[in-house]
């Protein structure tokens, strides 16, 4: 049976000319770029032009690509250089909805002494942003806001963000991870210092990610080393990755169109047509203000994990922010900051689309999701079949 | 991904006893939506006061489901003495194990059953003098006492695993750990043995003659009975009785009371002990 793979926010395939492009480099192309040789020297040129490539993509100098190993590292390096340059300010502003490479590491950084402020979100997962700019003080080293949110796709006026943070001589750094490739990127109409991107997510393979550091902003590296990236960042460049991501940063160019067309109807096909054959459930989070290709719907009364798993049974991959799936006993911290209540957290999916996904496969999901949910509600002893719900109240429920 | 075993995945798209029994003996709804896990329990008795229908609905994960299931299946034809000894254990053996993460679903089904049989025999479903020790997943320091004795529990963590105690504010962690402490202070259980490394057959058979020799045999000599190995097949242990023991009606007590318990403690917790067919 075909795998029908709507989880491209958790990872993407590596696109067929990524592959080929990158393979040469594992075998025939091993040179390290900083040898003096010219058999390492080639390997050098490529990895420049792949830099270029990415720096295309996001609207930024290639001397702005700093190459990392994921989008983790990434942010790490841009939060924790920030504590570094400015020794002083000890405050960090960032949400409640953050990714785990940025809301761990500052609540790490909470317990060694720093000051956060969590901003919260409302019930469609945005920002006050009157409160977002009453948050900053002269102690605040750096602003951490994401640019679309990996569970949801809600999207964070981060732009606008920066430039206040500008006006009061802050840093600003976005979790940029589920963006790039997926919405228009502009780092020179923008004044965001630090912007971090995550190859797996743009069909690019694991291990290689990129922080873009503005030019002028002053940054401390966190992996000390050789004088790789010009001393920004140690360590033999992941060749072959790089090449590879230099490459889906062409593909993504060219394919931003359709995945704000086509993709984008598909979303759209699948997220009416699950919302009109099944009762009780909702989207969750602005549906405007959203990535393309991202779709987060709870499905009431009934638990993620047993979703996942019955669609497995037809190689249907998605995610789920139930408890059950986090690894965790509480259900997904975005839905929570949200306040969607228990008995939708906990049912909640997200669908997320590639460029490779066909209307067929959302028609086949459109089909076989209804008796999934269906079936599962049977078993439920807070579900009563007439589509009415069993004597709970809201209060029970928060 | 969880790894359930095919017995789970069986009882997860195959469930047994969906529903609620008509008129029922006993019912017992625990849990909460709000926990992620929700159960609720009902049963029928037959003329002979043995369990003859037994039905489960559940809000939660596969081995949630695939738990409540198990609980039906295991409880049928049961009399209530005999289903209030079944333990969470029990329930996941019956399914070939759980992951340790998902050991509460096991719990809450055992909880659902004791509550069910309560509820059958006219109790109040709750003990006076019970004290919510996890505000989050509102857990009893009584029903985290019994997951700790009956599973050998010593870490939070582990009660967390158990009965999900702990696991949201983690406000109550010094609480969980006092009650562990309290447990092991009052003398009972034993922490469970380091887990041994697979032995081969020679060093196998090496270290149960050597504890025959030195742990078992001093005892039933004692008693003026005595026992020989005979042979070890794969985790079977043949043994013959001798001397008292090989006339004594308390023998298979003994065997497996006694010279298996010992046998599975100092060797491997696999371990069956047989006697040689006379």
């Amino acid at each position: 049976m075909k795998t029908i793979y709507l989880d491209n926010n958790a990872t993407t395939q590596v696109a067929p000319e990524v592959m080929e492009a990158m393979l040469p480099y594992f075998h025939e192309l091993y040179g390290n770029p900083s040898s003096m040789h010219s058999f390492g020297g080639q390997v050098a040129k490529t990895i420049r032009e792949a830099r270029e490539r990415v720096a295309a993509l996001i609207g930024a100098d290639p001397e702005e690509i700093i190459f990392t190993s994921c989008g983790t590292e990434s942010d790490n390096t841009a939060i924790l250089s920030a504590l570094s340059v400015y020794p002083e300010k000890r405050h960090i502003v960032t949400s409640r909805v953050e990714h785990p490479a940025v809301k761990v590491l500052c609540e790490y950084l909470k317990e060694r002494g720093c000051i956060v402020t969590e901003l919260p979100v409302d019930s469609e997962g945005r920002i006050d942003m009157e409160l977002y700019e009453r948050s900053l003080s002269k102690d605040t080293a750096i602003v951490s806001l994401m640019w679309a949110n990996n569970e949801t796709g809600v999207i964070f006026p981060v732009e606008k963000a920066a430039q206040i943070a500008r006006d009061k001589g802050i840093l600003f750094h976005t979790d940029a991870v589920q963006a790039v490739g997926k919405i228009p990127i502009n780092m020179r109409k923008n004044s965001i210092d630090m912007l971090s991107l995550s190859g797996h997510k743009l069909h690019a393979p694991k291990g290689v990610g990129v922080l873009y550091v503005r030019k002028g902003t002053r940054f401390s590296p966190f992996i000390i080393g050789g004088h790789q990236e010009k001393g920004r960042r140690g360590g033999t460049e992941n060749t072959a990755s790089i090449i590879a991501l230099g490459k889906a940063c062409e593909l993504a160019a060219h394919n931003m169109d359709e995945e704000n067309t086509r993709v984008k109807y598909l979303r759209d096909k699948l997220e009416n047509g699950l919302l009109k054959s099944i009762p009780n459930c909702k989207v969750n989070g602005d549906r405007i203000n959203r990535l393309p290709n991202t779709t987060n719907i709870s499905f009431e009364f009934i638990e993620g994990e047993g979703i996942l798993l019955l669609m497995d049974q037809f190689n249907i991959c998605a995610s789920s922010g139930s408890a059950c799936t986090s690894g965790s006993l509480q259900p997904s911290h975005v839905l929570r900051a949200m306040g969607v209540p228990f008995t939708m957290a906990h049912g909640s999916v997200r669908f997320s689309l590639s460029v490779y996904n066909t209307e067929e496969e959302i028609d086949f999901v459109i089909a076989k999701l209804p008796p999934i949910i269906a079936r599962l509600r049977e078993m439920s002893p807070y579900w009563k079949a007439e589509g009415s719900v069993c004597g709970i109240r809201d209060t029970d429920t928060q | 991904m969880w790894e359930y075993t095919d017995k789970v995945k069986d009882h997860f798209l195959n469930p047994r006893n969906v529903g609620e029994v008509e008129n029922p003996d006993g019912v017992a709804e625990v849990g909460s939506i709000a926990c992620g896990d929700a159960l609720k329990f009902t049963f029928k008795l037959d003329e002979n006061k043995r369990i003859k229908e037994a039905k489960f609905k559940t809000f939660g994960c596969a081995s949630a489901i695939a738990s409540a299931s198990a609980l039906t299946e295991l409880v049928k034809g049961m009399t209530l003495e005999e289903a209030i000894k079944v333990t969470n254990k029990d329930i996941s053996d019956y399914l070939g194990g759980l992951p340790e993460e998902k050991m509460h679903c096991s719990v809450l089904g055992q909880q659902a059953l004791e509550q069910a049989i309560a509820n059958c025999k006219g109790a109040p479903a709750k003990e006076p003098g019970e004290e919510i020790v996890c505000e989050c997943f509102g857990v009893t320091d009584r029903e985290i006492e019994r997951a700790i004795r009956e599973n050998h529990l010593t870490a939070v963590e582990e009660v967390t695993n158990y009965t999900k105690a702990g696991g949201g504010c983690t406000n109550c962690h010094e609480k969980i750990k006092a009650i562990i402490d309290r447990v092991y202070a009052a003398g009972e259980p034993e922490p469970p043995k380091e887990t041994k490394p697979k032995l081969s057959n020679i060093q196998k058979i090496r270290m149960i003659e050597e504890a025959i020799d030195k742990e078992i045999r001093p005892s039933l000599k004692q008693d003026g009975g005595n026992i020989d190995l005979i042979d070890v097949i794969g985790n079977r242990v043949i043994v013959a009785t001798r001397g008292a023991c090989a006339v004594c009606k308390a023998s298979q007590l003994t065997l497996k009371g006694f010279v298996e318990y010992k046998l599975r403690e100092l060797v491997s917790p696999d371990l069956v002990v047989e006697e040689e067919p006379k």
